[in-house]
């Protein structure tokens, strides 16, 4: 279903082609990160740590180096000395640990061999010598004062007067607005509630793959699959001490991301083992080594209080916040502070949000990172107050959701957006008065995320036939391709199966940020639109040219100059291309921009559950997301992105969390026992797509690829506490704790546990 | 050490290969044969990305050792065409947007003809435990089930197509 403001009717965007990519990737023929092999290729392995924290007393790797079919072994020696808190210093050392191990998997050496099994065995013998020191596990440890500090070099930035004394909280971010204490005092309701939500990995089917090829001039190519090549670079230049221009990046297909190959894990250690072993190097991560070095989103605490009067116009509000994003800091408390009351027009408010460092893999974006679990949070805490207030919880976010000109929490108004249409969306939805059955529960629950601009390059080159091939930076996680064909037609208004999307590496295209931020059809697509209407400007110029008229004269219509005087037939492109060499050369041209507009998404799910009061299993009955597209390009990858992102925001609210023993070691790092949703988990997801046009992209486009793992945690908590009764504050609520919510009572109850002033 | 030779049907072809005894068919294939559709997603036969039929088995090779394919027919996601003809599951899969990253595609793929082989009308349920084997991480499942009960009607209606021509002669 797509609920459309009314916008111009285009002939191919919003249409649902087949995505040029799509044959390959149904017959095996495309290449992901690991499906490539050169000639000569070794295999590398990483050795990593087996404790949580430690220091490195010494490391020995004459064994390991002296092995049958041992090539090269490294370890953090081996690359160029890092200062603490200077620079890239988190990556550097993250990568490859210095002095200290930091958690339970952090990368300590590598080794290149013949074969695989030579490889792990020469990894196996690599003699480690550790002193053990006593590791920081969770947010209330850190916080702890008598508890380590992790990183002497770390004093908490973002608090005046800066600290004297080194902390495990790397920053904090503070917003306010108004009179926040005078606030609560004119609520009339008042529920505060402690949340809490567990580390959970981004879970891509894909493990981290790369080959890297150093030649003897000291210039390596390297093949993966990454968000960003071009941020691949960047940060494999950064660690070895390497100019970028000695790195060529050429992206494989990627097997998923959600944020989580925003950065790099591999790629140094393969280009310098390449470097030393003068041959080719394999590296490919196994499931485990995922889930214990790479990833995961950040573990919560989050303290939200909001007031309201008696008509549900909320007054106040007041967030504390914890993110605890592994063994460096991040800015996962910044996005939390930001997001946490982003949908609401409060008039007070305080929100204060800590960066909390502690002995786990260093955290990695995910999908609308942080935003989940702010809006996790806060729209618990709008549902108990919708229940104590008697107002139908879609009818209290009405009365509050945030419109055009409404400010947003860093202070600027918003310009148009389409939060009230998908509130309006789910609540005219049959789904949301449909008749509930036994142990049922009904949940809603909404969140806000925004695309990102940043750089984008995109080059348009016509061919000879009037065909065309649109070259951009952004690697296709999701059906990107087909977004940027379909918004090539539509400019050039030749069929989107004459266009051929192509991802370019370092050395085709310009430079183009990470496919991250909802940023690529928005951001990159704009490049294409301008890299298009330089090309249609070209084309009207040679159509004048070949018809003997001023250009003034030539309009450009479906694809076919058109004399405005009518007198001359039109021409087609494919007329134009072929006399290209008689009016001045090949047509090409390159759309480079920064793009600007934060184009904020809106999203509000709708659940239905049926809980089992004998096991505590929720089984989702029914799901519902209606989200702001702004205009979506290709309405079947709108839709996949928004059932996407629901399920994985099932699957945090239900089930995924890392599990560490007392010394810190992962006691689940696969698909076992990290239980991802499956196909019989969850019911069919009801997309709604909203369209209310981005005023800043030429289509209206906004970003679509990360609001839709916004609302689902509270959605689901929501669900769950109208069918128990029970309200579970801490994720995951997998069938242990909801039982034990049901037996003994645990949890805050129905919404009848308010502070009522 | 000593490799091990061994000989099976990939997608009809009568292939051979050497391997190493410890070696998986997974690792076989992609190596060896060349066949890198099946991915390796978790190594520990949970993720479904490896998925192929063995002897008419569906079967995380990840799982199986090179040697034990000694004999087998192997069908991969590289053999599901006929030549340039999709088959019916990959154009469902292409026209109905079940895939977005692609990496599990083969998997599942794989492990929709042989629910479709077993069951040619599956419901909806019968068709979500089907492919409870194969993880996705993308598409929240909706339209790669949608798809596969597409592909179904499709062949059946196909089917039922062919035999009333043939009924008619």
């Amino acid at each position: 279903m797509t609920v459309t403001e009314s916008r111009p009717q285009y002939k191919f965007v919003g249409t649902r082609p087949v995505r040029h990519d799509g044959v390959d990737k149904v017959t095996g023929r495309a290449r992901f990160g690991a499906d490539l092999d050169l000639p000569g290729q070794l295999v590398g392995q990483v050795v990593r740590s087996p404790h949580a924290h430690a220091r490195i007393i010494s490391i020995d790797t004459a064994v390991a180096e002296a092995m049958p079919g041992v090539k090269a072994v490294i370890t953090g020696e081996d690359f160029p000395p890092v200062e603490p808190g200077v620079g890239d210093y988190d990556m550097c050392v993250n990568l490859m640990a210095r002095d200290r191990v930091l958690y339970e998997g952090h990368a300590l050496a590598a080794v290149a061999a013949n074969t695989a099994e030579q490889a792990r065995a020469a990894a196996a013998a690599v003699e480690v010598h550790y002193e053990l020191l006593p590791p920081v596990l969770t947010i209330d440890e850190a916080l702890d004062p008598d508890s380590p500090v992790i990183h002497s070099h770390l004093f908490t930035s973002g608090v005046d007067p800066a600290p004297a004394e080194p902390s495990n909280v790397s920053g904090v971010t503070v917003f306010t607005r108004g009179d926040t204490a005078a606030g609560f005092v004119e609520a009339d309701v008042i529920i505060e509630r402690e949340l809490t939500t567990q580390p959970v990995h981004q879970g891509y089917i894909e493990p981290h793959a790369v080959v890297a090829d150093t030649d003897p001039h000291g210039r390596c190519t390297l093949w993966c699959s990454s968000q960003g090549h071009f941020n691949v670079r960047a940060q494999t230049a950064a660690m070895l001490g390497w100019e970028t221009a000695r790195i060529k990046v050429i992206p494989a297909e990627i097997g998923g991301g959600f944020g989580g190959k925003t950065t790099i894990y591999l790629e140094p250690l393969a280009a310098e083992l390449s470097a030393r072993a003068g041959r080719p190097v394999k590296m490919v991560m196994t499931r485990a080594e995922v889930f214990r070095a790479t990833g995961p989103a950040p573990g919560t605490k989050v303290r939200v209080k909001l007031g309201a009067s008696h008509d549900g116009t909320l007054v106040a509000g007041k967030a504390w916040m914890a993110y605890s994003t592994g063994a460096f800091g991040g800015v996962a408390a910044l996005l939390g502070a930001w997001t946490v009351f982003e949908s609401y027009d409060i008039a007070n408010f305080e929100v204060e949000a800590h960066n909390v460092v502690l002995n786990t893999p260093r955290s990695a974006a995910y999908r609308a990172p942080s935003a989940p679990m702010s809006a996790f949070a806060t729209e618990t805490v709008l549902d108990e107050l919708a229940r104590a207030l008697g107002i139908d919880p879609i009818e209290l976010r009405l009365r509050n959701a945030v419109t055009q000109g409404a400010l947003t929490t860093m202070g600027a108004p918003f310009d148009r957006i389409g939060f009230v249409e998908c509130l309006e969306a789910i609540r005219d939805h049959p789904n949301y008065t449909a008749p509930l059955g036994e142990n049922q529960g009904r949940g809603v629950a909404a969140g806000y995320w925004f695309n990102i601009g940043e750089s984008s390059s995109a080059t348009v080159n016509l061919n000879e036939d009037g065909t065309a091939t649109v070259v951009t930076g952004s690697p296709d996680i999701g059906g990107s391709r087909a977004s940027m064909a379909l918004m090539a037609a539509e400019e050039l208004g030749i069929d989107v199966y004459d266009i051929t999307p192509v991802v370019g590496d370092t050395e085709a295209v310009g430079f183009t940020d990470i496919t991250e931020g909802s940023r690529a059809t928005f951001a990159t697509g704009m490049a294409v639109v301008e890299a298009c209407r330089q090309i249609v400007t070209d084309l009207r110029g040679r159509a004048a040219k070949m018809m003997g008229i001023d250009v003034s004269e030539v309009d450009w219509v479906d694809g076919r100059a058109v004399h405005s005087g009518g007198e001359h037939d039109p021409l087609p492109l494919a007329a134009i291309t072929a006399n290209a060499k008689r009016t001045g050369g090949p047509i090409t041209a390159t759309g480079s921009l920064e793009a600007r507009g934060v184009g904020p998404s809106f999203a509000v799910h709708l659940c239905d559950v049926e809980v089992d009061p004998d096991t505590g299993v929720v089984r989702v009955v029914r799901y519902t997301a209606a989200q702001d597209a702004g205009t979506a390009i290709h309405p079947s990858y709108v839709e996949g992105q928004i059932q996407g992102g629901a399920t994985q925001g099932i699957g945090w609210a239900l089930n995924e969390e890392y599990v560490y023993n007392g010394d810190g070691v992962m006691e689940n790092p696969g698909f076992l026992d990290y239980r991802v949703p499956v196909a019989s988990d969850v019911p069919m997801i009801d997309a709604v797509i909203v369209e209310v046009p981005n005023p800043a992209h030429p289509y209206g486009v906004r970003g679509v690829g990360e609001t839709s793992i916004v609302p689902p945690l509270a959605t689901m908590a929501n669900a769950v506490a109208a069918a128990t009764g029970r309200r579970i504050l801490d994720l995951p609520m997998s069938p242990m704790r909801v039982l034990d919510a049901i037996v003994n009572g645990t949890g805050n109850g129905d919404g009848s546990v308010t502070t009522a002033r | 050490m000593s490799r091990v030779h061994v000989t099976c049907t990939v997608n009809g072809d009568e292939t051979e290969f050497l391997c190493d005894g410890g070696q998986s068919l997974l690792d076989a294939l992609r190596d060896e044969v060349g066949l890198t559709g099946a991915k390796e997603g978790c190594g520990t036969g949970d993720c479904g990305a490896c998925s192929v039929i063995v002897d008419g088995r569906l079967t995380c090779i990840c799982l199986m050792l090179a040697p034990e394919a000694e004999g087998a027919s192997i069908r991969t996601v590289e053999g599901l065409a006929d030549g340039d003809n999709l088959h019916p599951l990959q154009r469902c899969f292409l026209e109905g947007a079940a895939l977005q990253c692609g990496v599990c595609t083969p998997g599942f793929l794989m492990a929709a003809t042989a629910l479709l082989e077993r069951n040619p009308d599956p419901t909806e349920t019968e068709t979500r435990y089907a492919l409870a084997g194969n993880l996705c991480r993308c598409t929240g499942y909706d339209k790669i089930v949608k798809s596969v009960l597409v592909a179904a009607s499709q062949m059946n209606s196909q089917m039922n197509g062919n035999n009333e021509t043939k009924e008619n002669q």
